[in-house]
């Protein structure tokens, strides 16, 4: 989906720091080329921002007033697209993102206590990221895997039949991930 | 070259979170180990339908039919079923006691399908024009162009009383008709795919296992109304339909049936991906394409309709994924063909989506006019661990509760509206006798609340009002008042929303009131959940003549509520306990019981 060159979305990528707002003399040349892509076709708003967000994890302000001048639209048009649509998140998101299936066929079969299970054990809100930026907490509107409610989404793995007692087993095999990870890098 | 055999794995997304992919993979290295790629040709389908019993593995032309299938059994499969000749007995489906070679005929769950929608799902790899084609593929639009004027095309989908299949059911000749009638050099053809009912997910599995049929009913719109662009508005939830999407129509534009002159005519189309954005209203079809066109997805006022004024003020067709897949068959086969399947008022089939508290649970499609009871008992095989049934919800936040007395009503469009619930996009959630109504009632509410768009007053305050007044109801605060209260202003928000989200949010309350008032008494009176599930109503206790004192209640409970000497008796602290329900989960001997 990418359609920016690749060595500027690299410089971009390389250049950016936890914490901070992407640096605007890299992040810029790479919407450009984003909104060159989609010229000429109408509507083009929301497939830019989903692919500034696809890259980045999230979208900065900066991203959404530099659309907002490129793409001669007013800021408030553009924020109320982005606050109008839950896909998009203006917090950057934790490495983890995990979504929580609350379809009916989950809810029915237990998702709820699924949701209050892993609640409690991240100790984070729905909506939250955890402090060491590891978990972000989301629910889904049915992922369409309702034959293998209760469906728990981390990242792009669909985790089925999901029971509370194993939520703790689910958690740590993330969290173990991550510690080996951060070790790896040190 | 026919093969020998060929073995096909399920690659919808149920399986592939069940490694299919890799159980796929494995197939192929351990054919090729065996040196018979040349007579065994591996090939992963779209979704069988029946997700209860995935990952699922057929061998053909014996029909033998391998579930709940892992990585590992891969290789036993190819040495022991298609070098050898034995079939993996473990493995193979096992109908209700008889003899295990089961073949797919003599799977209950398929006995009483008829599949339309699903023809190609679970039959032809999804990622191979090829062999679309060899399905008939690609011929209704050859027919279209070549044989058939626009009028006739019309007159097919007039004399199969097509209804569209997004929910409202209204008649898609007369849809493409008025698209057709306006004079406008500009026209455009809609897919929606935005499918957004928590429960449903047939266009999902159509989209993932025949994509290519979409494309060609969306290419005889176009030819027929005078498009020659078209969207596909789909759930950005859909990586995998998405991919797949992309593809058919890289693949349909290298064989010339999407682009410039199709098939050598002098007509030109072409289609374009649009992804949603996680909004459920965007379903409703003015609000989606507000979307298309870069906007918040809030729905319009109608008239005019799409069909007149759409896409950039342009007349539009839009339909949803289950009624575009009807169409190239109607072409080839006739109307005539089609209207003699299913009821009076519903011509055709449906896809249900069978979830919840159900033995089998997967995607069925079955003649309109089916019973409810040949769905959940027949094709379903009843509900899951021999509870009791209570209801059926069908139409999603949208509609309402059928319950026992009716499971022999033949289901249609107009015989699911005089029940009080509505046919939806095809979502069947089964609820036993754990489910408590009112709180199923309130996730509903709760859900339409969630994606209200805010535009009009009925729907953003009416929904957050009735939702507030079932919350303290499951808090055991109600009053009887209440039931009135509902009653009014779920009337209200009928007549006076702008769309059919707001149209439709009291219809889970008002079905519900009707069929199970006793229940909303029990807990405004009473204050009593007769199902066990409100938290605020209910305590958590140990029968002391079942526990054993095994102690795994009180090392799973996550408050330390549980307390007792090993293998003595053990109690629960109300005072700490959260009724999180995770001791009742644990326990082997049904010693933690709810009241």
């Amino acid at each position: 989906m990418i359609s920016a060159s690749e060595h500027k979305v690299d410089h971009l990528m390389e250049s950016l720091k936890p914490g901070h707002e992407p640096d605007e003399t890299a992040l810029f040349p790479v919407i450009d080329d984003i909104i060159t892509s989609y010229h000429g076709q109408g509507g083009a708003l929301i497939p830019v921002l989903q692919t500034i967000q696809n890259m980045l994890g999230y979208l900065p302000e900066n991203s959404l007033r530099y659309v907002s001048k490129a793409m001669k639209i007013p800021f408030s048009e553009v924020t109320g697209v982005v606050s109008f649509y839950s896909f998009f998140s203006t917090q950057p998101r934790g490495t983890y993102l995990i979504r929580v299936c609350m379809g009916t066929a989950c809810y029915v079969r237990g998702g709820n206590e699924v949701l209050e299970a892993i609640t409690r054990e991240l100790g984070i809100r729905v909506g939250e990221t955890s402090d060491d930026h590891q978990f972000s907490l989301e629910v889904g509107r049915c992922f369409g895997a309702c034959g293998l409610a209760p469906v728990v989404m981390v990242n792009d793995t669909v985790h089925q039949r999901v029971k509370p007692s194993k939520v703790r087993e689910l958690i740590a095999q993330y969290q173990q991930a991550a510690a080996e990870k951060m070790e790896a890098a040190l | 070259m026919p093969k020998r055999n060929y073995v096909l794995v399920c690659g919808g997304t149920g399986c592939e979170s069940s490694k299919a992919d890799q159980i796929f993979r494995n197939l192929k290295i351990a054919c090729t180990e065996q040196g018979i790629t040349d007579e065994v040709q591996v090939v992963k389908t779209g979704c069988f339908g029946f997700c209860e019993q995935g990952p699922i593995v057929k061998v053909l032309p014996d029909e033998t039919f391998y579930v709940k299938v892992t990585p590992e059994d891969a290789e036993e499969i190819i040495t022991e079923h298609l070098v050898k000749g034995r079939k993996v007995s473990r493995l193979e489906y096992d109908t209700k006691g008889s003899t295990k070679n089961a073949k797919v005929d003599d799977i209950q769950f398929y006995q009483k399908q008829f599949r339309i929608v699903l023809r190609n799902c679970g039959v032809i790899d999804p990622e191979n024009i090829d062999e679309y084609i060899a399905r008939d593929g690609y011929a209704a639009v050859e027919k279209v162009l070549f044989e058939m004027s626009p009028d006739d095309v019309i007159q097919e989908l007039k004399k199969a009383q097509l209804r569209g299949r997004g929910g409202a059911g209204f008649p898609t000749w007369l849809k493409w008709s008025f698209t057709k009638d306006v004079e406008e050099s500009e026209k455009y053809v809609v897919c929606n795919a935005d499918e957004g009912d928590p429960g449903a997910y047939m266009d999902r599995s159509t989209l993932e296992g025949d994509p290519h049929s979409i494309l060609e009913a969306m290419t005889i719109a176009g030819r027929t109304c005078g498009a020659s662009r078209g969207y596909i508005y789909i759930r950005a939830e859909y990586p995998l339909a998405i991919k797949r999407l992309k593809i058919a129509m890289q693949q349909a534009r290298e064989y010339g049936l999407l682009g410039d002159n199709i098939l050598g005519s002098d007509f030109s189309f072409d289609i374009e991906i649009r992804l949603g954005a996680g909004a459920f209203v965007c379903g409703e079809e003015t609000a989606l394409l507000a979307s298309i066109e870069g906007e918040r997805g809030m729905p319009r006022p109608r008239p005019p309709f799409p069909a007149v004024k759409g896409v950039w003020n342009k007349p539009t067709v839009i339909n949803n994924v289950e009624t575009w897949a009807n169409i190239p068959v109607i072409i080839l086969k006739g109307g005539d063909w089609f209207s003699k399947i299913g009821t009076e008022d519903s011509k055709g089939t449906k896809v249900f989506a069978l979830t919840g508290k159900i033995s089998n649970s997967g995607l069925v499609e079955v003649p309109m006019g089916t019973t409810l009871r040949e769905i959940i008992y027949d094709i379903g095989g009843g509900i899951a661990n021999g509870k009791k049934f209570k209801a059926v919800q069908t139409g999603g936040p949208s509609g309402g509760v059928i319950t026992a007395d009716y499971l022999d009503t033949p289901i249609d469009y107009g015989t699911l509206t005089s029940l009080g619930s509505m046919m939806g996009s095809g979502g069947m959630i089964i609820m036993d006798e754990d489910d408590c109504i009112v709180d199923v009632t309130k996730f509903y509410l709760g859900f339409s609340v969630e994606e209200s768009c805010g535009k009009c007053s009925p729907c953003r305050i009416g929904g957050r009002s009735l939702y507030n007044i079932l919350d303290r109801i499951t808090k055991g605060e109600g009053e009887m008042a209440d039931i009135g209260k509902m009653k009014d202003i779920g009337l209200a928000m009928k007549k006076a929303s702008l769309c059919g989200l707001g149209q439709t949010a009291p219809n889970p309350i008002l079905s519900t009131l009707n069929y199970f008032e006793d229940e909303y008494l029990a807990h405004i009176k009473d204050k009593r959940c007769p199902a066990g599930t409100c938290k605020e109503l209910i305590s958590f206790h140990i029968l002391a003549d079942k526990c054993i004192g095994c102690t795994a209640c009180a090392r799973k409970c996550p408050t330390g509520a549980i307390t007792g000497e090993r293998r003595q008796v053990h109690r629960i602290d109300p005072d700490l306990c959260i009724k999180c329900g995770v001791c009742l989960e644990t326990c082997k001997f049904d010693a933690v019981f709810v009241r």
